[in-house]
This record gives structure tokens, sequence and C-alpha cells, in this order.
């Protein structure tokens, strides 16, 4: 997964020949773009975390549901387009896209719980895991068949004419990814803290049992924490798409990372996805100059962290220790 | 004659004292009975001691030896076997299968000293150490009369033969002292009665046993010695007798005395 | 068509050697790995550079490849197999990345015209299709022996006891962590040495065909001949290569997308886990060296899972 040359920033390399920047500015401009991914990282970590804080399982089929969203944005953000280039309409398209693409995803995450999950939420540890592969699997090869493997541009919804503070450049659709990432983490939290069904989800990832015996329908919380959680998919999918391209395997090397972001948060607490997401993104950003990391090598750096997090604080930044009860 | 001993033992989970500086001593020979209410700490002292979770802190003396944060598996190899509250029996393996697992430490020692050396030589005389080993546990499987459903999935069994299943499972690696969480959970008087016929015929196998029970019927009945723990902390200990006429413990715990006898 | 029969008959000797390794992780000990196709590429390396750079013999790279690919498991292992949970399989999925990542750089067109192994003389070609058979399923042959005596040696059944219940095992004096390195180990040296015969048998190595996909086959392999079962992962290897040849025996090639095989990988893990997870040959039965009449198990119908959620 390379960047484009825009995200890159070749030419503020000061290792690269280029003009000479001061360091400052140019590891200012790592920041930058690293939160920018890494909000993207913490929209995606936070369908891992939710799933696992209530079934204490990986859904490894999230990170294709962020690739399904993707397209679905792609496609109906073409399809309203045609051929108008009127920049209002290209604005209220895309949000359209957008929502269309979270609702659409949001089913999609309900109907494979309902249909290869749910079925084995009593089976042994490894069943849902290995049934989850299934699901990704089919989901990233379907995409294959239907849309072809080659690769899309998600076209940006405005101009994309940079911007620049003290010398570092901020783009529009970088300002785009943060604002629409934050307004969902907050609609998320006050969801999760403030609501009736944000209570009775907190409840049933403590107990599923008690929850179930307090008058909670915990099928209907599954179900809701799915769609959830494929929504915020969907979106981080759409807006990962500005910068990775859309293709059928994308989710793969997406969602591990969202995956490490949640771990390195603490795995089943929200806040720490969020964070966990922040900082993963910010440490790929300056990470790979840094260490003079090839672009062909970056991916390692996520899975480097994971490792040094599982030795170190297996229970991530925000997560508490939790032991299997005797 | 004392074959476990914890000196000022105490566990804490965050702000939670679960376990309050405890001395418990554990006699030889005898079955030591565990009470007090619900949350007194008696499963958490449980773990301590086998080694299922780690101690903050005292020490645990065992035959003389100081067993304090040892890891689980190496506690179960000095000859301390358990059973769990909630029945944690291979589901999956058949019956004898799982008493053959309870043998695993017991076999393939000899003549060959060091893990690597023992490992292989049990891989290369699997064949007829397996039959070895299958013998042996059927012969656990009769004691406890289990030898018909030798043959049947642990997870099929009746509730009743599960955990006697995990007794013997247990008794299989010939402890010197076994502890028992709640062997009596769940069941009918008849199964309970058996139990205590077993337990019995456990101790007179010279199997030091340590049981926390709620039914205090099987408990005055068959402990010949009874701690008492409350709030995380011991507040009794000594003779049936003696425990049903302690002011602190019927305060504590049985409300009104000889009202469970009846 | 004979010659696909033969070449399925290759692919599926090589790949259930793979399997039998995901059996031993998989199977036995109940962890979930995800880089079968990373250590299979290791070993495909270690013999192409050893053989071609090196001028070893085929015979001498297989220990060489076994090795190394078990360290690599070795090395994943031990910092996620000391937690609780399953951290295993998405570090693994990682790390099968990560190996074609560095075999690319390595050298992204791979090795071509690595030397054939030979015996007594005897060079074993791409055409000799019988020989090579013969090779392939010696060696399949001798580690589904290793592999059965070891499932029911008492380190098999500590590792079973591990994959059913991790506490009861240590309470029954198994060291958990030691067991599952081992067998996570174990497991990755057997993909290492299946990695060898793909390289003998093809004569070329290159990064493409060590993807994601492969580890999800071999899995799909072992759940579909039923896990912890030896002949069952043999049975699943047989069939997975019998699906993905399909198209080519019948001809049917520009019919059948590219991805339907996937799909199929894809369904049969969910469908198999909802219908029938122990597998189609369902549990290995032992007999432990008793006759066979008293050991009869009483037939029992569909059997619920145990219910630990």
């Amino acid at each position: 997964m390379t960047l484009p040359a825009d995200l890159c920033l070749n030419e503020f390399n000061p290792y690269n020949g280029g003009t000479p920047v001061n360091t400052f500015t140019v590891y200012m401009q790592y920041i930058i773009n690293g939160l920018t991914l890494g909000s993207i990282y913490a929209l995606i970590a936070l369908g891992y975390t939710m799933v696992y804080g209530i079934l204490k399982f990986i859904n490894f089929a999230h990170g294709d549901v962020l690739m399904v969203g993707a397209y679905i944005g792609l496609l109906t953000y073409q399809a309203l387009l045609g051929d108008s280039t009127s920049a209002s309409w290209m604005m209220l398209a895309f949000l359209i896209a957008l929502v269309v693409s979270a609702l659409l995803c949001a089913l999609l995450g309900m109907f494979i719980e309902r249909v290869a999950y749910k079925p084995l939420r009593n089976a042994n540890r490894l069943a849902p895991l290995l049934s989850a592969i299934g699901v990704s699997f089919i989901l990233s090869n379907g995409a294959a068949w239907v849309f072809g493997t080659q690769s899309r541009r998600f076209p940006y919804p405005f101009a994309n004419n940079p911007i620049s503070i003290l010398g570092v450049t901020i783009t529009p659709h970088q300002i785009l990814i943060v604002i629409v990432a934050v307004v969902m983490m907050v609609a998320l939290t006050f969801f999760v803290n403030r609501t009736r069904m944000g209570k009775a989800m907190r409840a049933t990832s403590l107990d599923q049992g008690t929850s179930e015996l307090m008058g909670i329908n915990v099928n209907r919380v599954i179900s809701l924490t799915f769609a959830i959680g494929s929504a915020l998919a969907a979106v981080g999918g759409i807006l990962a798409s500005f910068d990775f391209r859309v293709y059928p395997s994308m989710g793969t090397m997406t969602g591990l990372k969202a995956f490490v972001a949640a771990v390195i948060g603490g795995i089943g607490n929200i806040s720490g996805a969020m964070l966990g997401g922040v900082l993963l993104g910010i440490l790929e950003s300056v990470g790979a100059p840094l260490l003079h990391i090839p672009n062909a090598m970056k991916d390692t750096i996520a899975f480097a962290v994971l490792i040094i997090i599982l030795l170190v604080k297996p229970d991530g930044i925000l997560g508490k220790n939790e032991k299997e009860k005797v | 004659m004392r074959i476990l001993e914890t000196e000022h033992l105490s566990r804490i989970f965050g702000g939670v004292v679960a376990v309050n500086d405890v001395n418990f001593q554990v006699e030889k020979g005898l079955v030591n009975g565990l009470i007090g209410p619900n949350g007194a700490g008696k499963t958490t002292l449980f773990n301590q001691i086998t080694g299922m979770d780690k101690p903050t802190k005292g020490r645990i003396i065992f035959n003389d030896q100081d067993i304090t944060g040892l890891p689980a598996w190496k506690i179960s190899r000095l000859g301390i076997a358990r059973t769990f509250q909630n029945i944690r029996l291979y589901k999956d393996l058949t019956v004898v299968e799982n008493v053959m697992t309870g043998l695993h430490f017991t076999v393939g020692r000899d003549p060959f000293k060091g893990r690597f050396a023992q490992a292989f030589k049990s891989y290369f005389t699997a064949g007829s150490e397996n039959k070895d080993v299958y013998l042996q546990a059927m012969e656990w499987l009769e004691f406890f009369s289990l030898e018909d459903s030798a043959q049947e999935l642990a997870g099929s069994l009746p509730y009743g033969k599960q955990r006697e299943l995990e007794i013997a499972r247990a008794l299989a690696a010939k402890p010197s002292l076994l502890f028992l969480d709640e062997p009596a959970a769940g069941m009918n008087p008849a199964e309970t009665e058996h139990l205590m016929d077993t337990v019995n015929r456990i101790r007179d196998l010279g199997v030091t046993i340590v049981l926390i029970e709620h039914d205090m019927k099987l408990v005055m009945n068959i402990c010949d010695q009874i701690t008492v723990l409350s709030f995380g902390q011991k507040i009794a200990q000594g003779t049936p007798e003696e425990i049903k006429n302690d002011s602190t413990v019927i305060e504590a715990y049985l409300g009104a005395p000889d009202e469970e006898e009846e | 068509m004979l010659n696909f029969f033969q070449l399925i008959i290759i692919y599926a000797g090589i790949y259930a050697l793979m399997a039998i390794g995901q059996n031993c992780i998989t199977g036995y000990t109940g962890m979930l790995s995800l880089c079968h196709a990373g250590f299979f590429c290791i070993g495909s390396y270690v013999t192409a550079i050893l053989c071609k750079t090196f001028g070893l013999s085929f015979w001498l790279t297989i220990p060489v490849a076994a090795i190394a690919a078990g360290f690599v498991g070795f090395l994943i292992g031990v910092p996620t197999l000391r937690l609780k949970g399953d951290y295993l399989c998405i570090a693994t999925l990682g790390l099968g990345e990560i190996i074609r990542n560095i075999a690319t750089n390595l050298n992204p067109v791979g090795y071509q015209a690595i030397p054939r192994a030979s015996l007594f003389g005897y060079e074993f070609s791409a055409r000799g299709k019988w020989q090579f058979i013969a090779l392939v399923w010696v060696f399949v042959l001798v580690f589904y022996f290793l592999f059965q005596r070891l499932a029911h040696s008492r380190i098999g059944r500590a590792l079973n006891a591990v994959r059913e219940d991790e506490i009861a095992a240590q309470s029954n004096g198994i060291n958990v962590t030691k067991y599952k390195i081992g067998s996570f180990t174990l497991g990755a040296a057997v993909g290492g040495v299946a990695g060898c015969f793909m390289a003998a048998y093809t004569a070329t190595v290159n990064p493409g065909t060590f993807t994601f996909m492969v580890s999800v086959m071999v899995l799909c392999m072992v759940v579909l001949g039923g896990m912890g079962n030896g002949k069952g992962v043999i049975l699943g290897a047989f069939i997975i290569q019998f699906i993905s040849y399909f198209p080519q025996l019948f001809g049917l090639s520009s019919i059948i997308p590219a991805q339907a095989q996937q799909i199929i990988y894809g369904l049969i893990l969910v469908v198999m886990m909802i219908w029938r997870p122990q597998g189609l040959l369902g549990r290995d039965k032992f007999r432990y060296g008793i006759e066979k009449r008293r050991l009869a198990i009483p037939h029992k119908g569909a059997r619920k899972e145990g219910g630990r959620a």
C-alpha cells in the first residue's frame, strides 16, 4: 500500500536532495499526514473493538466490509455525479454517497452476523474465527469477480488546492477526512454513553447473561453493534480510498492496521480505539522517514508496533487487565 | 502434621481485598473444609495456592517448600491437584482420555533425565506407554464406577458424573493434596450421598483433601477440620463441633445455629 | 486428462504436507495460524537459494528449510502465544505478508532453473510425474505416521488438553506456553518442508505464489477433512486440489471465473463451521493398543459443542 505523491510529500524529505527545509516543518508535515491517516484507522478500529468488546472475537471480515463500503460509495458517487461539474452538487453527491454506503454496509454487517456468526455463538472459540475468515474471503473475491481486480481512484469531491500554513501543506481532503472522522467519533461516544441503547450495549459487553436477565435484547444489541461498526468501516473505507484507491483486497492491510490500532488502545475499549488509531497513523507517518524504511516495507511498522505492544503491555494503553475467571 | 500452610496471604484486586492476611493450615491426612459466605474469598484462596493467580502478599508453604508464585503446572507436579467450581473437562475428548491427560506428568519419566529426552522417549515408546497409561486410567474410572462410559465424550456425561470425572482426572496424578471447589454444587441428594462416600474413599487412599462447600450437611459430616472465611479474613478454625458453636461464625455466616442441619 | 490427474496428486501431496503442519497447530492445539504460506515460502526460498547459489543437494536443504521455518515460527510464537486470546491469528496474518514482502525485496522475480533433486543418479524432473508422485507421497506418508504417533502420545494428549481448556491443562501439570510454542514451531517446520518440494517440482520460485490465499486454502483442507484428524487433512488436500483444478480438468476455464475457486474456499469455511465443525471424517479415534471391541464408541447423534462463548 503506497501513498500517492501528495501524501508522501517526497519533496519535503530532507534526505531527498530537494530544497532544504526546516526539520520542524518537515516533521509537522508528517504529523499532519499521520493524523489524517490515523483518523481513518480509528474509524475502522472502532468496529473491531466494539465487536470484540461484546462477542470476544476478532471479526476478520471487517476489513472487507470496508472495501465493499468504498465500492458502494464510489459507484453511488459516480452515478449521482454523471457529467456534472458543479462544485456544490459534487459535495452533496459525496455526502449522499457516504450515507448510502454507510447504510448499505450496516445492513451487510447485520446480514453477515446473522448468517455466519450467530449460529456459532455457543460453538467453540475457533469456529466464529474460521467462519469470519471464510466471509472475508467470499467478500474480497466476490468483489474481484464483480468489479475486476484493477484499482480505481476515488475522485476528490472538490478542487484539491493545498493550503500552506507556516510551511506545512494541508489539503482540503485531509481536512475533510479529519472532520468526518471526528464527527462520527463524537456521535458514537454520545450514543454509547448517553442513550438507552448505548447503555444496553455497554451492559452486554460486561456480561451477556446478566444483561439478558435484565431484559436487554442481546440479539438486537449484537446486530446493532455490527451495524454501527460496519457503517463506520464504510465511511473509513471511502475516506481511505482518496489516498489508497479502491481495489478488492484493500481491506486486508487496512483492516490489519486498524486492528493493531485497536490493540494499541486496548481492545474492547472505544476511546482506546480512537487513540490507538491516531497514534498508529502518526507512528507510521513519522517512523518511515525517521528510520529510513523503504516504502515497500512500510507496513512492517504497524506489525512491529503490534509485537512490541503485545510484549510490553498486552492490554493496550487504556485497556484493563482481564483475566479469565477460574 | 501440616502439609500446607499459608502465611499472611493477601490478594488485592484493584481496590478490593479478596483475601486478607490469611493464615490457613491444612493437616495431613484429614478432610479439611473451607466454608464462608459467597464472596468470602474461598476460591481466590484456592487459586493462590494452586498457582492460578499470584498472591499480592504472603507465602505459601507446601511440605516445607515455598511455592509462592510458582506457575500452576509446576505446583501440580509437586502434588497438588484441584477441580473447578464450573467444571473444566476436556469436553471433546473421551472420558478415558481425560483421565489419561491427568496422568500427563506421571509417565515417561524414568531412565532418561531432562525434559527433551523425556519427550523423545515418550514419543518413541508411545505404543507401550499408551497401553500402560490407558490401563491406569481405566483403573481410576473403575474407582469412580465410570468405566462403562469410558469411550463417551466427556461433554456428553450427565452433570454428576462430570464432577466425578473431574475428580478422577485430578487424582490420576497421585497428588498428596487435593482441592475440591464446590464438588456437590448442582447435585441431587442421592448424588451428594455418593460423593460423601467417594470423598471418604479418597481419604482412605492417603490423600489430604481440602474442599469448599456450601452444603452444610456434607461439610459437617465428612470434614475433620473446618476453616471459616468471611470478607477475605479467616474468622475461625476447628472441628465441626467447635465451628457449630462458635459465636463469630454463627454471627457471620450461619445466622441461626442448627438451621441447616434439619 | 491423465496429466491433470497426476498434477492433482502431486500438488495434493505437497499441500497435504502443509496441511499436516497446519493440523498440528490448528487441529491438535487449537491455535489459528494464518501464515502457512509464509512458512511454505521460507522453505521454497531455502531450497532455491541453497541449491542454486550454493550448489547444495536437495536432500540437505530439507532440514535447513525445516529449521528456518520453525525458527521464524518460534520467533513469532513467543510474544503472541504467551497471551490469552486470538492475537496469534492477526500476528500471523501480518507475518505472512511481511515474509512475502521480504521475499519480493530480496529478489522480485524469484529464482528460475533450480537444480532438481536426484537420488542414486536419477533426477526427478517435471516430466517424470509418477516418479515425483512417489517422492512426494513417501514424505507425506512418513510425516503422516510421525504425526499420528505424536497425536497419540502423551505430547499429543497434552496438546489436545491445551486446545480444550488451558486452565484445566495447567492444573494437570501441562506447561501450556511451552506446548503451544512447540506445536507452532513444529507445524511451521513442516510447512517449510512442503516448500522444498514445491521448489523441487516447479524448479522456480517467485513471491507471487505465496499469497494469503494459499494459507486459507491450507486452512480449508484441515477444516474440511476434520481438525485433528490425520487422514482427514490428506483427504481435504485432495478435495481442495481437485476443486482448484476442476476448471482445467473439464476445459471450463473460460466459463468459470478465476475467483470462483476462492469463493468456494470461503463458503467451505462458513458452511463447515455451521453444519459440520468436526469435518468430513470427524474425530480421530484411537485404540491405545487395546483390542477394538472394548473401545467401540457408542454412536452419538449430532453433538452439541461445549458452551463457551
